[in-house]
């Protein structure tokens, strides 16, 4: 059973290693069919690994089999589960996306979309603070080369600033990791946790700076303001399929602030206990709001998509923030919701951008797309459920938040700056679909630019679009599978909720010495 | 020892910012290097300074360094060294798209076919 921890790192590194060996030796369907082989193996065995930590049991696998404190462990518990079946799931579909036409655009896209799986992976199991760093490390090389996937001037113009802002962010993730070792001589997030309840007085100081500079390097990842502004940028600029599974990585961030919150500096953590929570909920709110303003003022669908991805993150953090399990189990529904929503909006804003000429995405007057009606419900279902409209799962999981919140003390707070933003969001998209949909003319007014005519260009040489929606409405009937499911899945939820705010069990878990036999 | 260090890796630190806030790709590229030196010698100093000591616990041994950072940041280096690499590679990329090495792209030229 402990092999089956490590199988969803495996799995993408030895695939993403024969794809790039392979690449000459085997034609361009086989690669995309391996390809597409190993994300449904990793699909698999998330299923499995969930099945099995579902009981409440923490897996461990001791890497080199060194005991817990020494070597680096992986852990799967609830939470990481759940993480790695969103993954997987979300990259199924976004690579069946990129399997019509767009994965041309460059010769390594398949292992390159591998390795990002393999960091993804690796950083939701590991459960060491540098191996962290190593990890994220993978997820964003890769996520470099897939951002910059296509070329075109305005793509590299975007990734630069990503790559920059990612690599101050890695050099602040270094200090803070050295500062903690610095003080309490260990990097186990288990051990640190133990560690940090018994910070000595004279080194609190040192333990909450390197914890806030986690903090940041985070809050960076998860694009919550101030450090949000890379995101839409970054998110409009690049290719379809690469930004849908992008929108697995601002949860990265999330997971980081929620797992790094709950354990280490949670309720038990003595004297740095609740450091994230007290700035967690403020800025998560801030987002909601600033996000939903960007919304408003976009000028292209896929601007739009991202600043809705930013206020996602901000309802997000706010559930989090609010430390209740009620609060953490309504995010933890929530992110799913949103994360496959805010995937099949981007596929569907690029379908949309093919069939529009040279107007593209852009919130302007354009010719009529073809399959205008089956295209527009699709958009109207996706906006439902982005914005949190009754009576998709979009609008349970901001209910459930919403519900979660009012136990909170600061709830007229939550409550407004909640229902401000979904209003927001539903002009927002109300608007851009009157525009896209009802506002056609004969002939294109927009004179093409030459950067959007690279993207038109391979928008005609892309493959059919029927296939493309395939994608679209399978994330979309993932929304509706949670949706049928609710009940479960919140109790689901409500459990990891509280294995994450009672991290004794997590401890315990990797902490066990090895000669008792904690291995099933 | 420890005053050195400390002035080492802050100085450092100081000139990679600095250099990150220019405008040109050189000058950023520059400073994420000095940056990633400047915590490679911070992550080697975690585990305290010592010298003339075995990076290993043995019996009779009285005192020892720690080996943990030395593995930390031989694992940093690799990392920020094929960063650079790429970040590096990716500036001379936007310099033959965009015309020029403004992190930008200078708008006024960058619209420019």
């Amino acid at each position: 059973m402990t092999t089956l921890t490590i199988a969803p790192v495996l799995i993408p590194l030895l695939a993403g290693t024969g794809l790039l060996l392979s690449r000459r030796l085997i034609p361009l369907w086989a690669r995309r069919g391996f390809n597409l082989a190993a994300v449904g193996v990793q699909v698999a065995v998330a299923v499995m690994l969930l099945a099995t930590v579902s009981s409440g049991e923490v897996l461990t696998y001791n890497l080199g089999n060194w005991p817990a404190p020494y070597g680096i462990v992986l852990v799967a518990d609830r939470l990481a589960a759940w993480m790695l079946l969103i993954t997987a799931l979300l990259a199924f579909f976004a690579l069946f996306y990129a399997m019509q036409g767009t994965d041309r655009g460059s010769r390594h896209f398949h292992s390159m979309y591998q390795l990002q799986l393999l960091g993804l992976n690796g950083a939701f199991l590991t459960g060491d603070l540098f191996n962290l760093f190593v990890f994220f490390e993978i997820l964003l090389l890769a996520s470099y080369g897939l951002m910059v996937h296509g070329g075109g001037a305005r793509r590299i113009r975007a990734g630069l600033h990503f790559v920059v802002l990612n690599l101050a962010g890695s050099t602040l993730f270094l200090f803070a990791a050295g500062t903690l070792y610095g003080v309490l001589g260990t990097l186990n997030m288990a051990d640190l946790a133990v560690k940090l309840a018994e910070t000595p007085p004279e080194d609190v100081g040192m333990a909450r700076t390197a914890g806030l500079l986690l903090f940041a390097v985070f809050a960076l990842k998860a694009a919550l303001v101030p450090l949000h502004l890379w995101l839409p940028a970054a998110y409009s600029a690049t290719s379809a399929p690469v930004v849908a599974l992008f929108a697995i990585m601002t949860k990265v961030g999330a997971y980081c602030l929620l797992r790094v919150g709950t354990l280490m500096f949670g309720p038990e953590a003595g004297p740095v206990a609740e450091l994230y929570t007290s700035w967690l909920l403020p800025l998560g709110l801030v987002t909601l709001l600033l996000g939903a303003l960007g919304a408003l003022s976009a000028d292209e669908l896929k601007r739009q998509i991202a600043y809705l991805v930013v206020v996602s993150v901000g309802l997000l953090l706010t559930a989090f923030g609010l430390d209740s399990t009620a609060g953490i189990a309504a995010g933890l529904y929530y992110l799913v919701n949103t994360t496959f929503g805010t995937a099949a909006f981007f596929l569907l804003a690029d379908v949309i951008a093919s069939r529009r000429g040279a107007a593209l995405d852009r919130l302007r007057v354009g010719p009529k797309m073809s399959q205008a009606g089956l295209v527009g419900g699709l958009f109207f279902f996706t906006a439902l459920l982005v914005v949190g409209l009754p009576p998709l799962s979009g609008f349970i999981g901001k209910f459930l938040v919403l519900q979660a919140a009012l136990e909170s003390a600061r709830w007229p707070w939550i409550l407004a700056s909640v229902l401000t933003a979904g209003l927001l969001g539903m002009i927002a998209l109300g608007r851009s679909g009157s525009v896209l949909f009802f506002k056609t003319a004969k002939g294109s007014p927009i004179a093409a630019d030459p950067s959007a005519s690279i993207e038109a260009w391979q928008h005609e040489h892309a493959g059919n679009g029927t296939m493309r929606l395939l994608a679209v409405m399978g994330l979309l009937a993932l929304c509706v599978g949670l949706l049928a499911a609710s009940g479960p899945m919140v109790d689901f939820c409500t459990a990891t909720a509280d294995q994450l705010l009672h991290p004794q069990g997590y401890i315990r878990a990797v902490l066990a010495p090895l000669s008792a036999g904690v291995n099933p | 020892m420890e005053a050195l260090m400390s002035l080492m890796v802050g100085v450092l630190t100081a000139c990679g910012v600095y250099l990150m806030l220019r405008a040109r790709t050189f000058p950023v590229v520059l400073g994420l290097t000095l940056l990633t030196y400047a915590v490679n010698l911070f992550l080697f100093a975690s585990g305290r300074l010592t010298i003339g000591a075995p990076p290993i616990i043995h019996d009779g041994a009285t005192h020892y360094t720690d080996p943990l950072p030395q593995a930390l940041v031989l694992t940093a280096i690799v990392i920020s060294f094929a960063m650079t690499a790429f970040v590096i590679m990716l500036s001379l990329k936007a310099r033959a798209e965009l015309g020029n090495d403004h992190v930008d792209g200078r708008p006024s030229q960058g619209d420019a076919p």
